[in-house]
């Protein structure tokens, strides 16, 4: 699966829930970030958790986001403050 | 709903930062994940034995330790995979059981 996106793109995580393994932290989900690197391509640990073979491989993204729109309220170091995460390609939406 | 591990933003203790050695047995568990998911016998994949650390209950999962969880997740998926059955295993904790009385006699 090829990657839609490049470093530098907007994208915010899908606000879904699934049952059983999941490699999205419930915290980042429905909020928006920055893709700063695109690590490559690899199988799906949602389904090899299940032992299925996880392909099509999923694009993962290093995404950073602002600690500010994560956790709203929250003592944050000046709002200078961010949170990186590795997210898979199947989590993320575009955002204008 | 988050899982049990999913712990980012939730409320926490103090970091007990102290270093400490790992045991006989935390060595031991650790080399059968290594042989386990090594790609030449891929019993199992770590995706697989996260899933079953994240299945454990509240009670559990804050109670057990790290290598004690690793642990049930061999035996768990071990099982799942069809590498030994429950009665191999029951059967080969009979044979320790009664090889440690006869020690202790």
């Amino acid at each position: 699966m090829s990657a839609l996106f490049r470093a530098g793109a907007r994208v915010r995580v899908r606000s879904e829930t699934i049952p059983g393994h999941c490699r999205t932290p419930s915290y980042l989900r429905g909020k928006s970030g920055v893709v700063i690197e695109v690590h490559g391509e690899f199988r799906n640990p949602e389904k090899l958790a299940y032992h299925k073979p996880g392909l099509p491989r999923q694009p993962l993204y290093m995404v950073r986001f602002a600690f500010a729109d994560v956790w709203p309220g929250r003592r944050s170091g000046g709002g200078r403050d961010s949170i990186v995460a590795d997210i898979y390609q199947h989590w993320l939406q575009a955002e204008r | 709903m988050a899982g049990v591990h999913d712990l980012g933003g939730r409320s926490a203790g103090p970091i007990d930062r102290a270093e400490h050695e790992p045991t006989l047995f935390d060595l031991r568990v650790d080399a059968m994940i290594r042989l386990l998911t090594h790609p030449s016998r891929a019993v199992f994949t770590v995706d697989a034995m996260r899933r079953s650390i994240e299945s454990h209950t509240s009670e559990e999962y804050f109670g057990l330790t790290y290598y004690e969880k690793w642990l049930h997740a061999i035996r768990r998926l071990t099982i799942e995979q069809g590498a030994i059955s429950e009665a191999e295993l029951a059967a080969k904790l009979d044979r320790l059981r009664a090889a440690g009385s006869r020690e202790s006699a």
